[in-house]
């Protein structure tokens, strides 16, 4: 702690006008300083390392190869992104009625992923991943995330298609845009 | 008992010495800390597991803001430099924009270009502090019908051609909608590009999962 040596000053009158006469001697004690230096070069020392921005790769087949990758509906799972992070998914083919068309959450999605892959082949296994339009970026590279976290070899990013879309836009509570292409569903 | 008071001297060392070596290191660290340039594109980007860190050399990219904007930036070095000076001459005048060579360097220090074809006198003129995300409306991509982005990625493979590959990156916000990433996606595509990267934060990846497993067994990741 600082100290003020005013000991030695002692026995002198002090009047008005009388300068001060006696030294005071400031000893400063250093050592918080020195913390406060080593402080701050922990932070830099993190910062510096850490700053690196890593990068995802991503391979996109190509558009113009008109022979189609045969996929066994039974190795098939498809991930629906909707918005606000859902996540909805099927297996194989979307059945007429949807009826094996289910709902999920980013957390979750993983053991779905996880014991699909364990009950098929590697070579049949095949995700496909269809963001809808008001899905977010952070939702598409999450899910190739996941798709690098539980190894899966062949997945594929396409677009969503018009049944889909209704379905999403059913089960997420928004009026279902009609849609010119494809006749009326009726509602569930 | 008495005992004969021992002189207690203070054992008070001086921190002088000390200090001047944490300073030094301080020092050290601040002048060997590389800054990012202050982006004018602010962008959150997303996280993910992937472990190879982004490259800052030959580099292309693209930045989409959550807006949707697409803002095109390239990288720093001299080189990187030189072709983009190619990039906008061959744009120049390949679609007669009348840039004069005072305004294509004044594009080549922007920090990144993001306005229509028809708007890129105007970027060549504005200040560089001008040049904000906010501000500038980005390279237009919302339909596919007017993609812009497709005629600037055919000028980049052109620029590149001789040399080795550029890498192309991908730096979107968390917040990006989904069309304008699919819209540069086609970009990228309708030029045979089809090997990009995305940039993310690093995160660990999560334990238990297939790929924790095999990073701990030594088994290298199979496309890296």
């Amino acid at each position: 702690m600082a100290e003020m040596d005013t000991s030695g000053g002692g026995g002198h009158k002090k009047g008005p006008g009388v300068k001060k006469g006696k030294k005071l001697s400031t000893r400063v004690d250093l050592t918080p300083m020195v913390d406060l230096g080593f402080l701050l070069i922990t932070f830099f020392i993190f910062t510096t390392t850490m700053s690196q921005p890593t990068a995802m790769k991503l391979n996109m087949p190509d558009d113009r190869d008109t022979t189609k990758t045969n996929i066994k509906q039974s190795g098939a799972l498809t991930i629906l992104l909707g918005k606000d992070d859902n996540v909805f998914y099927y297996e194989g083919e979307l059945a007429p009625d949807a009826s094996n068309f289910k709902s999920s959450n980013f957390k979750d999605i993983r053991n779905e992923i996880i014991s699909k892959k364990q009950s098929t082949n590697d070579v049949d296994f095949f995700v496909t991943i269809k963001p809808s339009n008001e899905s977010t970026y952070k939702d598409v590279v999450d899910m190739l995330d996941e798709m690098t976290i539980n190894v899966v070899k062949r997945y594929a990013l396409v677009d969503i298609a018009d049944v889909e879309m209704q379905l999403i836009q059913r089960t997420e509570g928004e009026p279902v845009t009609p849609d010119a292409a494809t006749p009326a569903k009726p509602s569930k | 008992m008495s005992r004969p008071k021992i002189a207690r001297k203070s054992t008070s060392i001086d921190m002088t010495a000390m200090c001047d070596v944490a300073f030094l290191l301080l020092s050290f660290f601040i002048l060997t800390t590389k800054f990012k340039p202050s982006e004018a594109v602010p962008v959150n980007t997303p996280s993910s597991v992937a472990s190879k860190i982004a490259p800052d050399k030959n580099v292309v990219m693209v930045s989409i803001t959550k807006e949707g904007k697409a803002f095109l930036s390239f990288g720093d070095d001299a080189d990187d430099k030189a072709r983009k000076q190619d990039i906008i001459n061959d744009l120049n005048s390949s679609k007669s924009l009348g840039l004069t060579p005072a305004e294509v360097s004044n594009l080549v220090k922007a920090p990144f270009l993001g306005v229509a074809f028809s708007q890129l006198k105007q970027q060549a003129n504005l200040q560089t502090e001008q040049m904000t995300g906010a501000a500038l409306p980005g390279i237009p991509c919302q339909d596919t019908a007017h993609n812009e982005m497709t005629e600037w990625i055919r000028a980049v493979m052109s620029a590149y051609a001789g040399g080795s590959p550029p890498n192309i990156l991908l730096k979107g916000d968390n917040d990006a909608k989904y069309p304008t990433f699919k819209n540069v996606l086609t970009a990228f595509k309708r030029n045979d590009q089809f090997h990009f990267q995305m940039v993310t934060n690093p995160v660990n990846v999560p334990m238990g999962t297939a790929l924790y497993q095999q990073n701990m067994a030594g088994v290298k990741p199979a496309e890296e």
